[in-house]
């Protein structure tokens, strides 16, 4: 379980009031209208934002002065998920370590991983060489790849067409359910927490609240969400 | 933080390096002895001669500035390259061209005196100021050709359409809020001007403040009086420094010229005189240079040749510590910090640091790594104002995936950072090499005979009158510092994935 208790994740003159409890092995969507603070919760158990109050415990351990690479998190980020000037071999196999040239074991991993991904084949071109959804799979083939027991989700397919997108999302959710990741997603369209998400985290201006079942959140929202969702 | 480390060690070694000299030079210069009369007129000729150089720098620069910005012509863009030529020109390269041109049996004498004309003389005032003119009247039309390109051309349109006064409206506005920007930067480099007057100037009318500072060093080896007059020099420079930081906002070797502001007033017969008198006044030099360094090869000594091998470790040593310190550096407190490298002169520098080294060595046998290190100090500034913006931005882009990867020190350096920056690192580490190859500063303080740099064994040439050699080595000379660029530039773009 990730536990944000009585945390605020504050970032200039913004502050994101956070207590919940996000169950692992489960989907958790993150929704809410934009700027209300959906990428600074992710931000915020990433390590990115700093923490001003509460703490942040991953399965009863307190990470809250953890270093992003110290936290049992990866990250997907909304772009930008891979370097331009390097392969897709190479941004994939930092997942590994801080190495430009993996071992034979190494490469034989990353391999594996983008044949899982649907990148056969395509390890040794560049980013620019990739179809956008391509970019996407060697992106989530990397943060499967890093062991880390939470997958965080920026909103990374947001430039993919709504075909690709959906496709994306159910491979990326697979995926990582068959690794046994807890997977927390941001998204700015319920249809895709619908499809995919066990619960979902509802973020109004300043307060990210506890997680509801997805039918019930959808079905019945919370009054701060009524007017959202439409 | 590791970064954070490095910085702090990166901001205080050269705040070492610049604090150290100067303080050596306060203390030295402590009893500061009373200013002479000719320490008087030398503080008001640099003051003089820098103020006439930057006003006609800008004054010419706004016709020719106009002009470029508004006719589109063959070989624009080759132009006003070209005028970005004089940053890494050697100084000494350019006087020969001067003398070439201007000079006693220059082209122009050549040309006045069958017509019964008087001698042009070059040597004195008018020389200090015609090559401070050339320097930097490229600069001044680059920045104030920015500010023309910067008014968006539907004003223009919309003043055309009303018939109404163009100049007035929008190019009055303009000049008000960029020209003073120009003229200051350009006052504050001529404050500092050594090499110009060290070959054109001297005599009681016509030495600045950094050239007395090298006449009580090297002829009256007065070390109190070279220091007095470097505090006199320091103040001049933190006083213009800090004026030209606040009037200037301009961007020195910025890009994007290609545009042509589509107008429809003003005289292309103007325009093009205009254009092509600033072409010649900076062509002819160039050009007399290449001439006359061609025939003057076969009179080189064998000698320059180990004077170029001098010059290019300078170059190549300034290169690899400048990008050392200027990585981590690259913040913007520590460009601010740099700055103070920028007011501080070069002798200055030089003077303190002879200070420092003469109780424990001979200062003659450290020339060589001081020389590279006050290049090292006064390239700084410019290498940080082209590093920073590419550093920040992958700073921005792929910090936090950095992070989350773990990389950090020299991994996320190696693998995130540096390949992000290699454009602009290839072009900062050229420049560097060019800068520090043709400067001839504060090793004519220190440097045993035969065993100078190449612009300094050229200066020695010429204070020989063997101009025949002297053009041999300025070619030489350009040679190396263009091919010392050329080769990091195009070495930054090879292969560059951007």
């Amino acid at each position: 379980m990730l536990w944000c208790k009585d945390a605020e994740f504050s970032q200039g003159a913004y502050s994101l009031s956070a207590g919940l409890q996000i169950e692992a092995g489960k989907v958790t969507a993150v929704i809410g209208p934009s700027g209300a603070g959906k990428s600074t919760l992710l931000g915020g158990i990433a390590g990115f934002v700093p923490q001003t109050r509460g703490a942040l415990y991953w399965k009863g351990v307190d990470i809250t002065t953890f270093a992003p690479a110290k936290r049992p998190v990866s990250m997907l980020f909304q772009d930008n998920n891979l370097f331009p000037h390097l392969s897709v071999m190479q941004n994939v196999a930092l997942a590994l370590g801080p190495k430009l040239k993996p071992g034979a074991t190494d490469r034989k991993r990353v391999e594996q991983m983008l044949g899982l991904v649907g990148l056969d084949g395509m390890a040794d071109r560049k980013p620019a060489e990739l179809s956008g959804g391509q970019q996407s799979r060697a992106a989530l083939a990397r943060a499967l790849l890093q062991d880390r027991d939470v997958m965080l989700m920026d909103e990374p397919f947001s430039a993919l067409g709504p075909g690709l997108k959906a496709e994306m999302l159910d491979l990326s959710v697979a995926l990582a359910k068959e690794a046994g990741r807890t997977v927390v997603m941001v998204t700015h369209d319920p249809s895709d927490a619908a499809r995919v998400a066990d619960s979902i985290i509802g973020v109004s201006p300043n307060k990210a609240w506890p997680p509801i079942a997805t039918q019930s959140f959808l079905s019945d929202p919370p009054a701060a969400f009524v007017d959202y969702l439409g | 933080m590791a970064r954070s480390a490095f910085s702090i060690s990166a901001a205080l070694i050269v705040a070492g390096l610049i604090i150290g000299p100067v303080t050596a030079v306060l203390w030295r210069g402590g009893g500061f002895t009373a200013l002479s009369a000719a320490d008087v007129s030398a503080l008001k000729f640099t003051i003089w001669q820098a103020f006439w150089s930057a006003l006609i720098s800008v004054v010419l620069a706004i016709p020719v500035a106009r002009a470029l910005a508004r006719r589109a012509f063959w070989g624009r863009s080759a132009l006003i390259s070209v005028m970005g030529a004089p940053f890494i020109l050697p100084v000494i390269v350019a006087i020969l061209g001067l003398l070439a041109v201007f000079g006693g049996n220059g082209m122009l004498n050549l040309l006045l005196s069958p017509l019964g004309l008087p001698r042009l003389e070059i040597y004195g005032a008018q020389g200090v100021i015609l090559a401070h003119v050339f320097f930097n009247l490229p600069l001044a039309v680059r920045l104030i050709l920015q500010g023309w390109l910067a008014v968006p051309s539907e004003r223009f349109r919309v003043a055309a359409s009303l018939g109404a006064p163009v100049f007035w409206l929008l190019e009055w506005p303009m000049l008000r809020r960029v020209v003073p920007g120009a003229f200051a930067v350009i006052f504050v480099i001529c404050l500092g001007s050594f090499a110009v007057a060290l070959t054109l100037g001297g005599g009681p009318r016509a030495t600045t403040v950094e050239l007395a500072i090298y006449q009580a060093f090297k002829f009256d080896f007065d070390l109190s009086k070279a220091a007095s007059l470097a505090v006199v020099q320091l103040c001049l420079g933190l006083g213009a420094g800090g004026l030209a930081l606040f009037l200037s906002r301009g961007d020195l070797l910025g890009a994007g010229f290609d545009r042509v502001v589509q107008r429809w007033d003003g005289s292309k017969v103007l325009d093009a005189v205009c254009i092509g008198f600033a072409a010649l006044f900076l062509l002819a030099p160039l050009v007399a240079v290449a001439i006359a360094g061609v025939t003057g090869l076969i009179d080189l000594p064998s000698s320059v040749w180990g004077a170029a091998v001098r010059s290019l470790m300078i170059a190549l040593g300034a290169i690899v510590l400048t990008m050392t310190l200027a990585l981590p550096l690259a913040t913007k407190a520590g460009e601010a910090a740099s700055l103070l490298g920028i007011s501080v002169s070069g002798l200055v520098l030089g003077t303190g640091l002879f200070l420092i080294v003469q109780p424990f060595v001979r200062p003659s046998s450290v020339a060589l790594p001081v020389t590279m290190v006050v290049n090292v100090l006064m390239a700084l500034p410019f290498v940080l104002r082209i590093l920073r913006p590419g550093i920040e931005a992958a700073r921005a882009d792929f910090g936090r995936l950095g992070q989350s990867l773990g990389l950090s020190g020299f991994a996320l350096w190696r693998i995130v950072y540096l390949p992000r920056v290699r454009r602009p690192m290839g072009f900062a580490a050229g420049l560097t090499g060019a800068l520090a190859m043709g400067d001839l500063g504060v090793i004519t303080l220190f440097s045993r005979p035969g065993e100078g740099t190449l612009p300094l064994m050229m200066y020695d040439l010429m204070g020989r009158y063997q101009m025949d050699a002297a053009y041999g080595a300025a070619l030489v000379l350009v040679v190396l510092s263009l091919g010392v660029f050329w080769v990091f530039d195009k070495g930054g773009r090879a292969h560059a994935v951007v």
